[in-house]
């Protein structure tokens, strides 16, 4: 007897496949859809303030809604500030905390702290809003800002009144919230580092020093930026805690003891106010900015990803 | 004639020489002084012991076979001589490993020192992230204070020891990585050999790549050996067979029988070395 080879489609399977298949693709497509849908609804709401400020709208310090004067300099100079504040801080306590994990912490004390960074990170941002409020504030009034005044004062960044709340608690409350984020993407990262490399590390005579900064930052480095990147996105973006602690006023002010406000806390606060057509297109607008300064830093994240990549194999 | 090694050790064939292994310092006469002499060497894992009394010279300039099948702490054994076990918290080793003169078990010993003088090649590849160059010389670097010039030509000559110079000078700055398992394999030969140790451990070194590259390493040990003192941990006994001086075959964390590559082979004095050698087990 012949055994021939079956023509495809013969089988009721094969039609499965392919419905699957395409399936999978109508899934996938939504993310695409997704992204295309919310840039076009940003722009289509803000066509108002588009056309009214231009490009003008963000170098204008102006945040006026009784002349209608909008700019979102103010804004995107509070997101920048409170972000970098919050980088700056977390992530070299957060790689720390991460090497600490996998490095140097015996197994159940890794566990627990383990632990505990990730209940930090399911702690709802209200509540780091709350607390940075009730709690926070008062302590960086009386004890940190007068302290920084004292020994700091020469320094512009911390001239001024105590006030607690402001942009340096903003940013500090900020760093809170990204630290889990950080530390425990980083800490998986570092225990994927395959172990026969650091041993051959520590074979050559490498110290414990050596071979975290040759071997296991060297492997972990894409996943390290990763996890910047990550924890960057959700800082900028990062509203109600930045909310309540940064002051909501549209200033620019060199201090950082005074108040100031983000792109998304100028968003929370005056959504419900904005009554006019123009203010309310210019608010979509400032959303449309995040959202535009949210994509440039990732896709320079992985061009830079991507050149570092040949090198580091 | 001086008595060698196999014939100051030989074991006799009876069975209480299996729980008791014949190569006791004691009974030796050894011609030249051992490289290193392991005595009693017993080895934890937890409270799972995978070594007992492990009682072995290794002699300078030759190339000592551990083999014996999977498990029996042949690895294990071989990462006792330079700390390398250490990293673990678990693991333990107690008894003597005498390198020049001192235990180097001992807690006052300085690890990282010991490490720069036994220097270990794993089962597989393991060059760091960086350059073919940086490779080599970051052994080098964290090592040494050299100059820029001295550097480069102790990374080329260690590449050219490790016979890859030819295969690697016109891509040194290509990462490590991009070359094939076996090209790896001799990349991190050099990367040992640069910062000039004196004992070189490889853990079954040849089983991740071809057969091809095996000869080329094999033919490598050949003439390493001249300078300096090897132990090569090998499933394969043909392996053991062309490169050894010496073997020691190894069963359930004991070693059963040491002795002249040839000897083992060829008239093993033990019957479990035998079963093994002609493959009824392992």
């Amino acid at each position: 007897m012949e055994i021939g080879l079956q023509k495809a489609n013969s089988k009721g399977s094969y039609r499965g496949d392919r419905l699957f298949r395409r399936l999978a693709l109508c899934c996938a497509l939504t993310i695409p859809l997704l992204m295309i849908g919310i840039v076009f609804e940003l722009v289509r709401n803000s066509r108002l303030s588009l056309a009214q400020f231009g490009f003008g709208f963000l170098t204008s310090k102006a945040w006026n809604p009784v002349t209608q004067d909008f700019g979102a300099l103010s804004s995107m100079y509070g997101t920048a500030v409170s972000t970098l504040i919050a980088m700056l801080i977390a992530l070299p306590l957060g790689f720390v905390i991460a090497l600490f994990l996998v490095e140097l912490a015996p197994p159940r004390l890794s566990a627990f702290f383990g632990s505990a960074i990730e209940l930090l990170a399911a702690i709802p941002s209200i509540i780091y809003g709350m607390w940075g409020l009730f709690v926070f504030a008062p302590f960086m009034s009386n004890f940190v800002q007068p302290l920084l005044g004292k020994y700091l004062d020469f320094l512009p960044l911390f001239q001024g009144p105590p006030l607690g709340i402001g942009m340096l608690t903003a940013g500090i409350i900020l760093a809170f919230m990204i630290l889990p984020y950080i530390s425990s993407v980083t800490r998986d990262v570092f225990q994927m580092v395959p172990p026969v490399v650091k041993e051959s590390a520590y074979g050559i005579g490498a110290t414990n020093w050596e071979v975290t900064k040759a071997v296991t930052m060297r492997y972990s480095l894409r996943g390290m930026v990763g996890a910047a990147f990550l924890a960057l996105g959700r800082a900028l973006g990062e509203t109600m805690a930045v909310t309540f602690v940064i002051g909501n006023n549209h200033q620019i002010a060199a201090s950082l003891f005074a108040s100031g406000n983000s792109i998304a806390s100028t968003l929370a606060n005056e959504f419900t106010e904005a009554s006019d057509p123009i203010y309310l297109s210019a608010l979509v607008e400032l959303g449309l900015v995040l959202f535009l300064i949210t994509f440039v830093f990732q896709a320079a994240a992985q061009l830079w990803l991507w050149s570092i990549k040949k090198k580091l194999a | 004639m001086k008595p060698t090694l196999a014939e100051a050790t030989h074991p006799s064939p009876d069975a209480s020489a299996l729980k008791e292994p014949q190569m006791t310092i004691n009974e030796q006469t050894v011609a030249e002084p051992a490289k290193i002499a392991v005595r009693n060497l017993n080895f934890f894992y937890g409270k799972h012991q995978a070594l007992h009394d492990n009682n072995i010279e290794i002699l300078r300039n030759h190339v000592t076979a551990i083999i014996g099948p999977s498990g029996c702490g042949k690895s294990t054994h071989i990462r006792t001589y330079n700390r390398i076990h250490e990293l673990y918290r678990d693991q333990r080793a107690t008894g003597e490993i005498i390198m020049g003169g001192i235990n180097i078990l001992a807690p006052e010993v300085d690890v990282i020192d010991l490490r720069r003088r036994v220097g270990m090649i794993f089962q597989k590849p393991s060059p760091f992230p960086m350059s073919i160059y940086e490779n080599v010389a970051y052994g080098l670097r964290i090592n040494y204070k050299l100059k820029g010039s001295e550097l480069a030509e102790r990374v080329e000559q260690a590449i050219k020891q490790a016979a890859l110079w030819e295969e690697v000078k016109d891509q040194l700055d290509e990462p490590g990585t991009a070359l094939s398992g076996g090209q790896q394999q001799r990349l991190c030969i050099a990367r040992m050999i640069a910062i000039e140790p004196e004992v070189l451990l490889m853990d079954e070194p040849a089983s991740a790549i071809d057969p091809v590259g095996t000869a080329k390493l094999e033919e490598l040990m050949l003439t390493l050996k001249e300078n300096y003192t090897i132990v090569i941990v090998t499933h394969n006994m043909q392996q053991a067979a062309r490169v050894s001086d010496y073997t020691a075959f190894f069963y359930e964390g004991r070693i059963v029988e040491f002795g002249k590559t040839k000897q083992v082979f060829t008239n093993p004095r033990m019957k479990q070395t035998e079963d093994y050698i002609t493959g009824r087990f392992g």
